[in-house]
């Protein structure tokens, strides 16, 4: 650490050559555009963020490359690549949600940032848009790698290399993943610790969808509230009929009211 | 300027803060000083609106925190330097609050300079950070928005004595340009070089405030002698309160008198100073180690 001696002019504490006090800028609110820039850099610019990212990238990567030197040539196309990209993305990113929402109280970060924003509401919100757009980004990102996949599949492979993918998959792809990550989220406020958060997001749902496929009664149950189940259409971009309305009880129960009960506990848990 | 008027903290039967009240005006450096968990942190923590009070309240610059638009830029506050994420390095942390403030990019590196540190430390993660270093990055987070108010829960734990007077510099600064500053400590050496003014509380309750020079003349004449006990039980003679401490005897008088007392009794003295730390230490420990007394506050 550098010495500072008490005379040195480096004391000043003001930027602009005059008292503190005399500027007031400050009486506008921070735009939330704002504050969503800064909860998205926050997700990223911890080293197990940029992990995270890492190790949905690799895993994707590696089974990218096992699709490529092992799958039929039929099979190499471009939806089969997107489809294979996007489950890393689905099953990693509400890690990044649950860590992002629980790091302000595991890490007690929170004694910053609500501070500097003390309507906590806000907060929340600019954590749930930004981990929104990270998935959409990341979803971005997916297709190009996936197109990219397919080139090469085309070339060294002879793959069939067919561009064709319904835009129920893509919107599936996008609506499913933004649910993850909400659910991730909503974990996290529920609970406000970070393993206890992966630990209950993860294993309940499990859990659920094993419980359900032991018991008849259960299995009628899961049909509305199997988080699993009810995305599956989603993905494969089969959403028809009653399964939106198995889709809303299965994301309401999973995703809302654990985000409704986790909000309403950071706007009203005092921050130590 | 903070206005804290009859802040009142419980949690069940358990009463953290009991009906405090003070005022920091500006340009003034004022030491909230108690032992650990008389409640400072929890009264810190009210005036920031991390925590709702029981009653009372507390106001800053004449509002209450929490409705101040864009507050980071009005009110500096750290509560804890140990509260950082260790997977950032300290610049990034800069960079944040200053994305939020909405306050230019060169000022991450004006303030690392104010606080003093290196452009090789900004760039470390904040888990390889010492408490010191970590309560310089608080300080500088604090100062990203050019406030006009300071509020700092000990800043100056973990810096070396070195450390404590560079501090003492900055917020000195900070308050002869007008600014605000109330800043906690539980050690009264670090606050008598830091602060002007004192707030003493214990266990809640607010034991003694005033001017440094004003607590420390109620710490009576410090003496030692080459024969204590004698010192003491002539003092009690006379009627003159006297404790032996680690410093030296404690005597609630004047120079002169303890002067004559030790004349008449025959000992030797060695040292006689007044408005010395060790009876203000002595009336810190007192004041904030029993219960039932509520110091008449200066």
């Amino acid at each position: 650490m550098s010495t500072v001696t008490t005379t040195s002019t480096s004391l000043e504490t003001g930027s602009r050559n005059r008292g503190p006090g005399t500027r007031h800028t400050a009486s506008r609110p921070v735009p939330f555009t704002r504050l969503v820039h800064v909860e998205l850099r926050k997700i990223v610019d911890t080293r197990a963020g940029l992990w995270m990212l890492i190790v949905i990238a690799a895993v994707a990567a590696l089974a990218v490359g096992v699709l490529l030197f092992t799958g039929a040539p039929e099979e190499l196309t471009f939806g089969t690549f997107l489809g294979i990209i996007g489950l890393p993305l689905v099953l990693l990113l509400p890690i990044l949600g649950i860590m992002a929402a629980t790091s302000e109280w595991s890490q007690r970060t929170g004694l910053l940032t609500f501070t500097l924003e003390p309507r906590r509401g806000r907060v929340v919100a600019a954590k749930l848009v930004a981990g929104i757009l990270l998935g959409l980004v990341l979803i971005a990102v997916a297709m190009a790698a996936a197109a990219l996949a397919n080139v090469i599949g085309m070339t060294a492979r002879d793959g069939a290399g067919s561009w064709a993918v319904p835009a129920g998959v893509v919107i599936g792809l996008v609506t499913g993943l933004t649910i993850f990550v909400l659910q991730g989220f909503g974990f996290g406020f529920l609970l406000l610790n970070t393993p206890a958060a992966i630990v209950a997001s993860l294993v309940l749902s499990t859990a659920w969808t094993i419980a359900s496929s032991m018991s008849q009664r259960l299995n009628e149950i899961a049909v509305w509230l199997d988080l699993n189940r009810v995305v599956e259409p989603l993905f494969s971009g089969r959403m028809a009929g009653s399964d939106w309305a198995h889709l809303a009880t299965g994301a309401g129960f999973w995703v809302v009211l654990p985000l409704a009960i986790g909000t309403w506990r950071v706007l009203t848990r005092e921050i130590k | 300027m903070i206005t804290v008027e009859n802040l009142t903290k419980r949690y069940g039967r358990f009463t953290a803060v009991d009906d405090i009240s003070f005022t920091v005006r500006p340009g003034s450096v004022v030491g909230f000083l108690g032992p650990n968990g008389a409640g400072k942190s929890t009264a810190m923590r009210m005036m920031t609106g991390l925590t709702p009070p029981t009653s009372g309240g507390a106001t800053i610059l004449g509002q209450t925190y929490r409705s101040i638009p864009n507050p980071g830029s009005r009110v500096g506050v750290m509560l804890d330097a140990a509260a950082q994420h260790p997977g950032r390095t300290g610049r990034e942390v800069l960079r944040l609050t200053g994305i939020q403030l909405g306050v230019p990019r060169s000022r991450v590196e004006e303030v690392l300079h104010l606080v003093g540190l290196t452009d090789d430390e900004a760039s470390r993660r904040v888990r390889n950070y010492s408490l010191g270093m970590r309560q310089r990055l608080g300080l500088a987070s604090a100062l990203m928005g050019d406030p006009e108010v300071l509020i700092l829960d000990e800043p100056a734990n973990g810096l070396d004595p070195q450390g404590i007077h560079w501090m003492r510099g900055l917020l000195r600064g900070f308050a002869d340009r007008g600014g605000t500053v109330l800043l906690s400590s539980h050690l009264l050496h670090e606050v008598q070089v830091i602060a002007d003014e004192l707030v003493i509380i214990g266990r809640g309750r607010l034991v003694a405030q005033g001017a440094k020079e004003d607590l420390l003349a109620r710490g009576g004449v410090t003496a030692r002698s080459l024969d204590d006990r004698a010192l003491v039980a002539a003092a009690g003679a006379s009627g003159v309160t006297a404790t032996e401490t680690a410093g030296g005897v404690v005597l609630d008088t004047d120079a002169a008198t303890v002067g004559r007392l030790a004349l008449e009794a025959g000992v030797v003295l060695t040292h006689l100073t007044s408005g010395e730390t060790a009876g203000l230490e002595e009336i810190y420990l007192a004041l904030t180690s029993a219960d039932d007394r509520e110091g008449a506050a200066a």
